[in-house]
């Protein structure tokens, strides 16, 4: 990766124009400050229409529920779905739309769930294995091979066969060998969601440190919000082939505007409209949440009002005083979470809430599904914003 | 085959026992004809039968125009395979079809097909003939009509293969930069190469077991056209224990084939 200005003079031959290209500094951002990869694009037989960017150097996160195009954008950017119109933009050059440049040509790197070592090949053949296709000797590509893999953690891994690999080791030797030829941009695909808990902590900290803090250019499809948490700089929301929302992962994270971020990020969405107060949501079924609005919020516009769980409670009947929002519901599910039990409820009007109450209380009150209950939301947790 | 005691109870897995009675019949009738060649052969007298001359002419043409043959099916049936499994170019199907077509076709209406074609008054043959080469009741003949007859067995394994194994990992390869030439060299081919040796022992097989297409196209001439088969088929009449000698030597090849081949499936 940092050999391209070290003196390799005697170790190239004469006239090969292949490993100057390979060693050209591709992660560095385009002067103007273009992105790493913008798909601008649309496929009309998957019904997928998006404008997205890759800012260089960062790690975006693309979200979405199955079948919302993830997959495609990544295969747009890869050059495995050509667009129906519009243009795929790596590194600062057009490679679908006007022009069109084949996978091997883009300097991508794809990492799907499934590793895909080549299961031929040794690990350090797997990880030197676009090293030598873009024309590296064999010797210089193991070395170069062998420093990845010690940059991923897995140096031990080194003359071991696909096949001897646990399902973390391959990931993570799979990581190396997309890493190694030095892509412009990284894609991934779901790359920890076929890993076991433990297996999936660790390799999600390589990718930490790999991807985030090396400043790699990365698209990063996940429905994990750890992932999102630990990896991604910024997240982008598809749904039905458009993208809803996108921001800084944090904000995306914290104050999600689309159901699909809500649900990831393990918090209630509720969109209506902004009451005439300024500080309560108007939703389906007539229910009305009162809360905290951002500064933006117009009443009479749509708006969202999300809240955590645990601003929830759950009482049997409507309790006294005055609590500003209370919703009838009916139990449809109970779920043991850790040390709480999360509580799903249909209210009236069509939506579901979830709330995080102890196991005592569901006992106390002797839930179970189908039976009605009042919802009582804490209006100083409830966070509105502009929808 | 196995015969490990101590197994599960129903051994029958289920079947009826008119499936079992059936079975066996159908087993003996498949293997009974076997063992009445094995007992038929002279053994004694196998050695100066084999070393014959026209039993090692026959046998010496028959092993190099497989040979040819195979590798000829190899050159253009894999290429052809991977297309067929993989391109989405419109005509694959009718394609495919056609492709397997010698499959089913008796051999001697494969050889009439080659004969129609490549002979001295067909469509091509006319040509070649103008152009100094005359192909019909030559060695090239019968390498040609084995091949043609050989090579769907080798696209129809490999293009099985190859459909299921599906194109991940080329498009891995392409993705880390690798052309489409590299793809097929490094990745494709070794990914399929079990495919591959199954597909060239059974159309070696194929080939050295021709008779129908190579009379037709290519007659029988010793030392020229005249293949192990064809010599089988012409001794029954004078020297019947050559013949069966010619016939315990094939039977002993296809069984190391289908041995080689089928052993690591099951």
């Amino acid at each position: 990766m940092t050999t391209a200005d070290s003196p390799t003079a005697d170790e190239a031959p004469p006239g090969s124009t292949t490993t100057g290209d390979d060693a050209a500094p591709l992660r560095t951002p385009p002067a103007d400050g273009a992105p790493a990869a913008r798909v601008r694009a649309s496929v009309a037989g998957r019904a997928v229409d998006v404008d997205i960017a890759v800012p260089a150097g960062q790690v975006v996160a693309l979200l979405g529920a199955n079948g919302a195009g993830k997959s495609t954008v990544l295969g747009l950017a890869a050059g495995t779905v050509r667009p129906t119109a519009g243009t795929v933009e790596i590194g600062g050059r057009t490679v679908a739309g006007p022009r069109w440049v084949p996978p091997h040509g883009r300097h991508v790197a794809l990492l799907a769930q499934d590793p895909l070592l080549f299961p031929h090949l040794d690990v350090t053949a797997n990880v030197a294995f676009g090293l030598r296709a873009t024309g590296l000797r064999r010797g210089e590509a193991a070395r170069r091979a062998r420093e990845m893999l010690e940059i991923v953690g897995a140096a031990h891994l080194v003359d071991r066969r696909p096949g001897e690999l646990s399902g973390g080791q391959a990931q993570r030797v799979a990581l190396a060998r997309a890493l190694a030829p030095d892509p412009a941009v990284v894609l991934l695909d779901e790359p920890l969601s076929a890993l076991d808990v433990a297996a999936a902590a660790e390799t999600r900290q390589v990718l930490r440190r790999v991807l985030r803090d090396a400043g790699r250019s990365t698209v990063l499809v996940t429905h994990d919000l750890l992932d999102v948490l630990a990896v991604a700089d910024s997240a982008v929301v598809l749904e039905g082939g458009r993208v809803t929302e996108q921001g800084p992962a944090l904000e995306v994270l914290e104050r999600p505007r689309s159901a699909f971020a809500a649900n990831l990020a393990g918090v209630n969405l509720v969109t209506g409209t902004l009451g005439a107060d300024g500080e309560s949501v108007h939703a389906a079924g007539g229910l009305v949440l009162h809360g905290l609005p951002d500064p933006g919020c117009m009443p009479g516009t749509p708006a969202a009002a999300s809240f955590s769980p645990r601003a929830v409670s759950v009482h049997a009947e409507p309790p006294g005083g005055s609590p500003r929002t209370v919703a009838r519901a009916r139990v449809v599910s109970l779920e043991r979470q850790a040390e709480l039990v999360r509580v799903r409820a249909a209210t009236e009007g069509g939506l579901e809430l979830a709330a995080d109450i102890t196991p005592s209380a569901v006992a106390a009150l002797d839930l179970a599904p189908g039976i009605d209950v009042a919802l009582v939301v804490k209006a100083a947790e409830v966070r509105i914003s502009p929808a | 085959m196995s015969r490990t005691a101590g197994e599960a109870p129903d051994r029958l897995a289920g079947l009826p026992r008119t499936a079992l009675l059936l079975a066996v019949l159908g087993s003996l009738f498949v293997t009974l004809p076997l063992a009445g060649l094995l007992l038929e052969v002279p053994w004694p007298r196998l050695p100066r039968l084999l070393t014959s001359s026209s039993s090692l002419a026959a046998l010496w043409l028959s092993l190099r125009t497989s040979l040819a043959a195979t590798a000829l099916c190899v050159l253009l049936g894999v290429p052809l395979a991977l297309t067929l499994a993989r391109a989405r170019l419109p005509g694959v199907r009718i394609l495919r079809t056609l492709v397997l077509l010698p499959l089913v076709l008796p051999p001697v209406v494969s050889g009439f097909a080659l004969l129609s074609t490549l002979g001295r008054t067909g469509l091509l043959g006319g040509r070649l003939e103008a152009a100094g080469f005359s192909l019909a009741f030559s060695t090239t003949a019968v390498i040609l009509a084995q091949a043609f007859v050989a090579m769907p067995f080798l696209v129809l394994s490999l293009e099985g293969a190859a459909r299921t194994a599906g194109n991940r990992y080329e498009t891995v390869a392409a993705t880390l930069g690798a052309r489409p030439h590299t793809v097929l060299i490094r990745v494709t081919l070794p990914l399929l190469l079990p495919a591959l040796g199954t597909g060239t022992a059974l159309a070696f097989a194929r080939c050295l077991g021709e008779f129908g297409a190579t009379l037709t196209f290519a007659g029988s001439l010793q030392g020229v056209t005249r293949t192990l088969p064809l010599e089988i088929y012409l001794q029954r009449e004078t020297d019947p224990a050559a013949a069966l000698a010619l016939s315990v030597l094939l039977l002993a090849v296809a069984a190391v084939i289908v041995l080689l081949t089928y052993r690591r499936r099951s």
